[in-house]
């Protein structure tokens, strides 16, 4: 883990994972890397590094004004599902150290749920 | 030369069907935002290149696109649709009260005389208005702060603002199921213009909101002249929705979605008839757009061209259009993916496309 996450104030570049959709509103192909300067890795810090980057994605993957994460998006990581996870407590350990060291991407996932 | 443009919504993304002025022969482009829910989509009357799209998911919430060169490419603008203060309740499906809650943009209605100005009627429902291209909305308060508002209840496709039309410093639009409202000073002070509406299920027959108005349309020689498809019912009004007089008269059915006035004639009138609102399709299986030249009452059905055996599609209430050119053309869309075009008022129909998605619109440009 970098700077960022041991409050020295680099910024961690988390790899992120997006839906085919929202691939295609951001105009990237494949995994993008978002800047997190967050001392601590939650994932708030992740969703605001991904919306800093691509505003195209305002209000698509939460909701604008009350910041809920919409109904049929997911959040995985390690094999974790954190999508209940209160959005600014800390990443569990182990996701934390794996994110934050990019050997892992953050997932952000639109649920199976009809067609 | 000519060239008219189709702008059809799907259920599976935006379809932009172009032909010249004989429109009998068409090219189809698209899926535009393929997978996404496309409400509507609609092109400036100042400026035909400058189209605008609602565009939305269940996954993905609402988006809006714009063009400036006829719907060959697109960007997407402001979805921030922000309901101002605190938006109160609204009456739900078992009459308690449920707060306001931005779901998505059913209609869009561009200003007619500049084309960065646009309006945006919501669900749940409210008027948001643009002028800088789509770029940043605002809400037009009014409305949602109407005395009725808080007594508004959903349809069945929820409380949603489907129907907008524009008269210089007079507007209109219709909510299901509240009914249709009037403004007189460009949207900043409302009130509701049901008067003569009579919907089973209200107990107080002359209740002036709680009515499903399925779409609204009205000629544009004629402002005062309003004419309604609403639930059940084809209604008129002559003193700008001040009163409603029924004209179902020999309609098979007078449950439908859509409502249609001739580009050149103020009294004639195109409805497609739909058994009722639990059989969502055209009585007997039978594709018909009736056809009024009296302003309604007298209907005859055209027939030409759809199909008269087996066909069970519906047709939404944003779903049909009429082109400007002399010989107006008729268009309209089914939840069976057809967009069907009438060269000469609905006397003979053809498919421009048999296999899109469900169309949720359909709008017509004629470009010079």
């Amino acid at each position: 883990m970098t700077a960022a996450a041991d409050g020295g104030g680099t910024a961690l570049s988390v790899r992120v994972v997006l839906p085919a959709h929202l691939k295609n509103l951001a105009k990237v192909h494949g995994e993008v890397v978002v800047p997190v300067a967050s001392p601590v890795l939650t994932q708030r810090a992740v969703l605001d590094a991904i919306e800093e980057q691509f505003p195209v994605l305002l209000g698509t993957i939460r909701d604008r004004r009350t910041g809920k994460r919409r109904a049929f998006i997911r959040f995985y990581a390690c094999e974790q599902d954190l999508s209940n996870e209160p959005p600014d407590a800390p990443l569990p350990e182990k996701v934390a150290a794996a994110v934050g060291a990019g050997s892992e991407p953050f997932l952000v996932v639109g649920a199976m749920a009809g067609g | 030369m000519t060239q008219v443009r189709v702008l059809a919504g799907t259920r599976k993304g935006a379809f932009v069907l172009t032909s010249d002025g004989k429109r009998e022969k068409w090219s189809v482009s698209g899926p535009h935002f393929g997978g996404w829910e496309i409400y509507h989509m609609k092109g400036s009357p100042a400026d035909p290149n400058r189209l605008y799209a609602s565009q939305n998911t269940g996954w993905f919430g609402q988006l809006l696109q714009r063009s400036d060169d006829g719907g060959m490419t697109w960007q997407p603008v402001g979805n921030d649709f922000s309901y101002v203060g605190d938006p109160g309740t609204h009456m739900y499906y078992d009459g308690t009260p449920r707060p306001w809650e931005f779901k998505r943009i059913w209609h869009l209605e561009p200003s007619h005389t500049d084309p960065d100005t646009v309006y945006a009627g919501a669900e749940d429902a409210a008027l948001f208005k643009s002028t800088d291209a789509g770029a940043t909305w605002s809400e037009l308060t009014g409305l949602r702060l109407q005395d009725s508002a808080p007594g508004w209840g959903p349809g069945a496709g929820g409380l949603c603002l489907h129907t907008i039309i524009l008269q210089g410093t007079r507007m209109f639009v219709a909510i299901s199921a509240a009914g249709t409202f009037r403004s007189d000073d460009e949207g900043v002070t409302w009130r509701p213009v049901n008067r003569g509406l009579h919907s089973e299920g209200i107990p107080d027959e002359d209740a002036e909101v709680g009515h499903c108005v399925h779409h609204v349309e009205a000629h544009p020689t004629r402002p005062d002249t309003l004419f309604m498809q609403k639930h059940w019912d084809v209604m008129r009004s002559d003193d700008g929705g001040l009163s409603w007089t029924e004209v179902s008269g020999n309609l098979p059915t007078d449950f439908g979605f859509p409502i249609g006035v001739h580009a050149h004639e103020a009294e004639t009138v195109y409805v497609v008839p739909i058994t009722s609102d639990s059989l969502h399709y055209p009585p007997d299986g039978k594709l018909q757009v009736w056809r009024s030249r009296s302003g309604g009452n007298e209907w005859e059905p055209l027939t030409r061209g759809l199909p008269q055996q087996d066909c069970y599609v519906n047709v939404y209430r944003d779903a049909m259009a009429v082109d400007t050119l002399e010989d107006c053309g008729v268009y309209f869309g089914t939840t069976g993916g057809q967009v069907y075009a009438s060269a000469d008022s609905g006397d003979n129909w053809a498919p421009i496309v048999r296999d899109l998605p469900a169309v949720l619109s359909v709008e017509v440009q004629v470009v010079p």
